[in-house]
């Protein structure tokens, strides 16, 4: 397999959008699919299915088999030291609430403060934010600056005594910004201070390696990686997994369960309550390996040339105003365009195919502190190509031409 | 589908410069609107006089060139209409954009027909039909003094 021509391994790009091709500029949203992936969907229902962990026969043994070895690609994936440290969720956003809510539970009382950034999408404030009614803590937000950057110094700035865990993106969905989050985790380390990383934009684009990033919890989106939807991934250091409550109750996670109590199951059983996205999970085997096999260094290496390239193109265009210039940005170009609403940009490039997203990205947090009541954004996987962003550049001077006719 | 369609000049031209942009003094009905899924947002100011007729009307917001223009043309035609009318073109614009053909109102003229009518290009961007009735259910909404604002994602 090689990148210059993957896109024909992703069906999607079979049909057309309005009679053009489709040029898919919207995968920090959800990526494409690869026919590998798909397929495996069908052939699980078709040839294999059954329940997961419950039953003895040949299709249970061979279901629960295949669940596991999903388990075990993502642990290598992320170099997790133990599979057991892999849980799966219905996504990122289920992800962040285990972890808020069990956190919260065990560790979090009145006065205490929860430190997250600006830059962070909605999934990573509102989980959060139930614990301002429940257990009285406080949210305080490290600032973005004008590069659409959160520097180390901004988090530090807002540790404070009380400041009882850190949750942070990797990679901003609106600005592009890469966060030296390993250096922002050695910091809270030496603070006592635990770290949640928003890993939505991170997982699908960078190497990841668990054991030296020492993150606590990790937070992965399955359908932005080339996987499924209704799956996500949290990773969390054992040690957490083992001390926090169960989040949800109900079959599966439990040990042994009478009228005058309950025990609950060991890892990873304890957090998979009731029957699971199992398809999904075995198809998501798939997503992995496809990356696997284009190497995620040659992915990240495409993407940073095509970023750079659509960057030069989108500054060149003098109607084009690019939000963020973060030190090091992964593959989202945010932009607005003189006197055209992002809606207006988003319907106008559809007509050409262009596939991209407009308004606040889950993100108004962002959006208010640039003075912006939304963006534009194009955002790039790995079937993309420098023609898709000459179409996109084409397609913008056609919305200037429309709006200064 | 058909951008031309969608993008008249008509609209491009409330869109940039949208009529009645502004808050005034004496107004006694307002509302806000607000899209959040997209960020538009209207507030619309009237003044309902004691006849019971718009006596002036103006709107501040920020969106699409789409709820703009809906929001200037709106309130270029309730000016000087009374209560029932205002009423009367609400219901004939909701409806036109919903699902009829064509406006069947008989107090405007044809030429503001013609101008109503260059909003319904939208009918074939289901997705962005909400931002051409924006404006109009918070000016139902200013009307009938309704508590809070109007939220798309919250409508019956
Ligand atoms: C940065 C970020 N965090 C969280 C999420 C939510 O992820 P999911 O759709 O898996 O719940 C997204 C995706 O929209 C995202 O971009």
């Amino acid at each position: 397999m090689n990148i210059k021509d993957i896109k024909k391994e992703f069906p999607i790009f079979d049909n057309k959008v309005h009679n053009n091709d489709l040029v898919y500029l919207d995968s920090a949203n959800s990526s494409q699919k690869p026919k590998v992936v798909v397929d495996r969907i069908y052939d699980f229902y078709t040839k294999e299915f059954s329940n997961v962990g419950r039953s003895v026969h040949y299709l249970a043994v061979a279901a629960t088999n295949l669940y596991e070895n999903t388990r075990v690609l993502v642990q290598k994936y992320i170099n997790a030291k133990d599979p057991n440290e892999i849980v799966f969720t219905k996504g990122a956003t289920e992800a962040i609430n285990l972890v808020a809510n069990t956190f919260g539970q065990k560790y979090l009382k009145e006065g205490d403060e929860i430190l997250i950034t600006e830059l962070e999408h909605h999934s990573n404030y509102v989980p959060w934010h139930y614990l301002r009614k429940s257990k009285g803590v406080k949210i305080n937000f490290a600032d973005v600056d004008e590069n659409g950057d959160i520097s180390i110094e901004s988090i530090e700035k807002k540790i404070t005594p009380k400041t009882k865990i850190l949750a942070i993106t990797h990679l901003s969905n609106v600005t592009g910004a890469i966060l030296p989050i390993k250096e922002i985790i050695q910091l809270a380390h030496s603070k006592n201070i635990p770290v949640l990383v928003d890993g939505c934009q991170g997982a699908p684009h960078l190497k990841l390696d668990m054991q030296d990033l020492d993150c606590d919890f990790y937070a992965i989106s399955c359908h932005k990686m080339y996987g499924p939807t209704g799956l996500g991934v949290l990773y969390a250091k054992k040690k957490w997994l083992e001390e926090l409550p169960p989040y949800q109750g109900g079959g599966g996670m439990i040990g042994e369960v009478k009228k005058e109590g309950i025990t609950f199951g060991d890892l990873p059983n304890k957090y998979e309550a009731g029957t699971m996205a199992t398809a999904q999970v075995i198809a998501f085997g798939e997503s992995i390996n496809f990356i696997n096999k284009l190497g995620i260094e040659k992915i990240e290496e495409h993407e940073r040339e095509l970023t750079k390239y659509g960057e030069e193109i989108l500054r060149k265009n003098n109607s084009v105003k690019l939000i963020g210039s973060p030190k090091n940005k992964g593959s989202v170009l945010s932009f607005t365009l003189d006197g055209v609403h992002p809606h207006d940009i988003a319907t106008i490039l559809d007509e050409d195919g262009v596939a991209i997203r407009a308004g606040h990205h889950c993100c108004q947090i962002l959006h208010e502190k640039l003075g912006l009541a939304a963006t534009a954004r194009a955002s790039l996987g790995v079937y993309n190509t420098k023609d898709d962003l000459d179409q996109l550049n084409s397609s913008i001077n056609k919305c200037i031409k429309i709006f200064n006719s | 589908m058909d951008l031309k369609d969608l993008y008249q000049q008509l609209i491009l031209d409330h869109g940039k410069n949208p009529r009645n942009l502004g808050k005034f003094e004496n107004f006694n009905k307002d509302a806000k609107g607000h899209n959040p899924l997209c960020g538009d947002k209207v507030h619309v100011y009237l003044k309902l006089d004691e006849n019971k007729k718009i006596s002036d009307i103006k709107f501040e917001g920020e969106g699409c060139a789409i709820s703009m223009a809906s929001a200037s043309i709106m309130t270029e035609l309730m000016k000087n209409k009374e209560e029932p009318e205002v009423k009367e073109l609400i219901d004939d614009f909701l409806k036109m954009i919903k699902d009829s053909p064509e406006l069947s109102s008989k107090i405007i003229s044809e030429d503001e027909k013609t101008k109503l009518m260059s909003l319904s290009g939208v009918k074939k961007y289901p997705m962005r039909v909400k931002c051409a009735t924006l404006p109009w259910h918070t000016l139902v909404s200013a009307m009938t003094d309704k508590p809070g604002e109007v939220n798309t994602e919250k409508e019956d």
